[in-house]
């Protein structure tokens, strides 16, 4: 093993990365573009929910209730309307997610001591939003509601009720409840996926197809200090991205960093050292750019998309996919940034997920090293 | 060098791809200080022969010692011992002229003291001195041929193996291309040279002509030239042409004949007796001779002579 042949290598490939438009964009541009399309693009919170209001009475207690719905974050009244038509044409258009109907008999009834119902139309293709959209709905009624009898109680000159049971909830790890602190710190993931799979899978291939490869085995090098000398550069990219995505994630988008700067980096280091080996791997076994390219995307990209709990819970998956994202590295890398983050584990906690990165890790770089060959 | 003092020493060798057989019972041995020919159509086993000896290919059987080291067996230590330029210009496009000679003095390990002086060297070999931070991808072909020996010998191996150094190559930098070979082989140096050339093999020490993966022929030019005819050559001008080569093959005391440029080259047993013989013989058959005389063959007529009896055989 020569340090000088590996340092020879590696500054060649800096130099390519440099000169080559296409993947220096890639290095500089990609990070910011996935944080910024994530941190801002991808809402989960479900907030400002378009409502259409047919209001039959328009009397002061109908009024009330309405005024409920505005003052409330998760709702904005977008229009009220006076025939029911408009009311479903709206919903129809989806100009509007949900469409409320106050009787003509809403003040009277609730006079009388009788039971009022105000009707909600729901658009319920997004089945998610809709539950939210239903249970807020729920939630601001009945806030009205107890605030009417207790109106009623006390005209008749009788003591408040106290409910039974109070749930008294603490959010813990996200107390806001924003999708973008459970977003954001994953989204590292994905550009170290791109960074080191998408862009090594391009090097060895890249050498074959141009045929320079026929020139760099003639030489004494080494497949390790080929491989070495390759990925060096990656690794340090890869690094230095992480970095600025984090300072990024932490100061422009105010999410909670709780853990310690040395876990979050020694994790990254790990992971980086995952996905260069397979990104390295799958170049030897594409030997053409396009082909290692499609399937470092397929073998990388999508499952830490998909896969990994970045967007969608593993919880919540069939047990089959379930078992499916155990072999799923980036899984594990996910599931240590949420906890580096927001929860400020430290190495100490996340030691299962740590391990199983270094199998990773370890597998891989033997499978790398040993499928690539000095040979045409 | 080695026990039997040879550079480049094979036997037997044989490298098959599934059914076809590229290499097929390969011999030869290379002196140090020689410029060896391996002359050939596409497509004959030129460079698979060449790969296998820098140990880029396995073969599948027989063997090949280069520098004393069995390629099969020690490639690496082969290719401490070698430079090898590919058919293929394979040195990086997008990096300059001075990185790519940086980075192959680095993988060579070229000593640090005397990088410099190699480079420069290198440069001046290449006609390159002054144009170092040009970028490779914008060289002519001449200079970028020039540049990738350069590239291959900056750490001065005793043998250097060139496959086809100079195809796509202008006429004065093929020629230049070919001092540098000599210069090298001056040196020391053992020159393992492939070429579809006809005229660039009269410029090797010694020679093999290739054929279907096999050697047909082996020597120093001269050698083969008076080896391998069967008979005297005849150079015929007439017209027309097309109708003479037809008659003359089937013309008594003619061994073969083939068109050359504008005229024909004929296989005679006795160039003496066969000219006026055949001057009378086109003459009653209305072909109008303008000349006919005994020239001494070229390579090609040697190979055409020797691949032409193959064919028959």
């Amino acid at each position: 093993m020569s340090w000088r042949r590996t340092f020879a290598v590696a500054r060649k490939e800096l130099v390519q990365i440099w000169r080559d438009s296409r993947s220096l964009g890639i290095v500089l541009v990609m990070p910011l573009a996935l944080m910024l399309l994530f941190g801002y693009g991808v809402n989960l919170d479900t907030k400002h929910i378009p409502v259409y209001v047919f209001d039959r009475e328009g009397s002061r207690q109908s009024q009330d209730l309405l005024k409920r719905f505005q003052s409330s974050d998760y709702f904005d009244v977008v229009r009220t309307v006076d025939n029911y038509a408009a009311l479903e044409k709206a919903i129809d258009s989806g100009q509007a997610r949900i469409g409320l109907v106050v009787p003509h008999d809403f003040s009277e009834r609730l006079r009388t001591g009788e039971t009022a119902s105000v009707q909600a139309i729901v658009d319920a293709t997004d089945d998610n939003t809709a539950n939210l959209a239903f249970g807020y709905t729920d939630a601001v009624v009945r806030g009205f509601s107890q605030e009417v009898q207790v109106d009623w109680l006390r005209q008749q000159g009788r003591p408040e009720p106290k409910p039974p049971i109070s749930v008294d909830a603490r959010t813990w790890f996200n107390e806001d409840l924003e999708s973008k602190a459970f977003i954001v710190p994953g989204v590292l993931a994905l550009v170290m996926s791109v960074i080191g799979a998408f862009l090594t899978s391009l090097t060895i291939a890249r050498e074959w197809e141009r045929g320079s490869m026929e020139q760099l085995i003639s030489t004494p090098v080494t497949p390790l200090e080929i491989m070495l000398g390759k990925l060096a550069p990656y690794f340090v990219i890869g690094m230095l991205n992480t970095a600025v995505c984090a300072a990024v994630g932490i100061w422009w988008f105010e999410v909670p960093f709780r853990g310690s700067l040395v876990t979050l980096f020694a994790s990254s280091a790990l992971f980086m050292m995952v996905v260069l080996g397979l990104g390295f791997f799958i170049s030897v076994v594409g030997k053409s750019q396009l082909a290692a390219s499609q399937i470092a995307l397929t073998a990388t990209f999508l499952p830490a998309f998909l896969l990994s709990g970045f967007l969608f819970s593993i919880e919540q998956m069939p047990a089959a996919i379930r078992a499916v994202t155990r072999v799923i590295p980036a899984r594990y890398f996910v599931s240590i940034l949420k906890s580096v983050f927001l929860k400020g584990s430290g190495l100490a906690l996340l030691e299962g997920e740590l391990l199983a990165l270094a199998l990773f890790a370890a597998a891989l770089t033997l499978l790398a090293t040993r499928s690539f060959k000095k040979k045409l | 060098m080695n026990g039997n003092g040879y550079s480049v020493s094979v036997r037997d060798l044989v490298k098959k791809f599934g059914d076809f057989t590229a290499v097929d019972h390969i011999n030869l041995e290379t002196s140090r200080g020689e410029v060896f020919g391996f002359l050939g159509p596409n497509g004959a086993g030129k460079s698979t022969t060449i790969r296998i000896l820098c140990g880029l290919l396995q073969p599948t059987s027989g063997t090949a010692r280069v520098a004393g080291h069995d390629v099969a067996q020690e490639p690496e230590a082969v290719r401490q011992n070698i430079g090898y330029m590919s058919q293929k210009f394979s040195l990086y496009h997008d990096l300059r002229v001075i990185e790519n000679l940086r980075f192959f003095a680095g993988l060579y390990n070229v000593p640090h003291e005397v990088v410099e002086k190699r480079i420069g060297w290198a440069l001046e070999m290449a006609g390159l001195t002054g144009r170092e931070r040009l970028m490779t991808g914008t060289l002519p072909g001449g200079w970028k041929q020039r540049l990738a020996l350069g590239c291959a010998v900056l750490h001065q191996p005793p043998i250097v193996f060139l496959d086809e150094p100079t195809s796509g190559v202008d006429p004065i930098s093929r020629r230049q291309f070919w001092e540098l070979i000599h210069h090298m082989a001056g040196d020391g140096v053992t020159v393992f040279v492939t070429t579809h050339y006809m005229e660039e093999a009269e410029y090797c020490n010694r020679l093999a002509l290739i054929e279907r993966g096999r050697i047909v022929a082996l020597g120093t030019p001269g050698e083969l030239k008076l080896r391998s005819m069967k008979g005297e050559l005849l150079l015929v001008e007439c017209a027309p042409l097309g109708r003479a080569v037809e008659l003359l093959q089937q013309a008594p005391g003619v061994l073969d004949a083939a068109v050359f440029g504008n005229a024909l080259h004929l296989v005679v047993q006795d160039a003496a007796a066969a000219i006026p013989a055949l001057r009378e013989y086109l003459r009653t058959r209305e072909v109008e001779v303008h000349r006919i005389e005994a020239i001494p063959p070229t390579l090609e007529d040697v190979f055409v002579s020797l691949t032409a009896r193959k064919e028959q055989a």
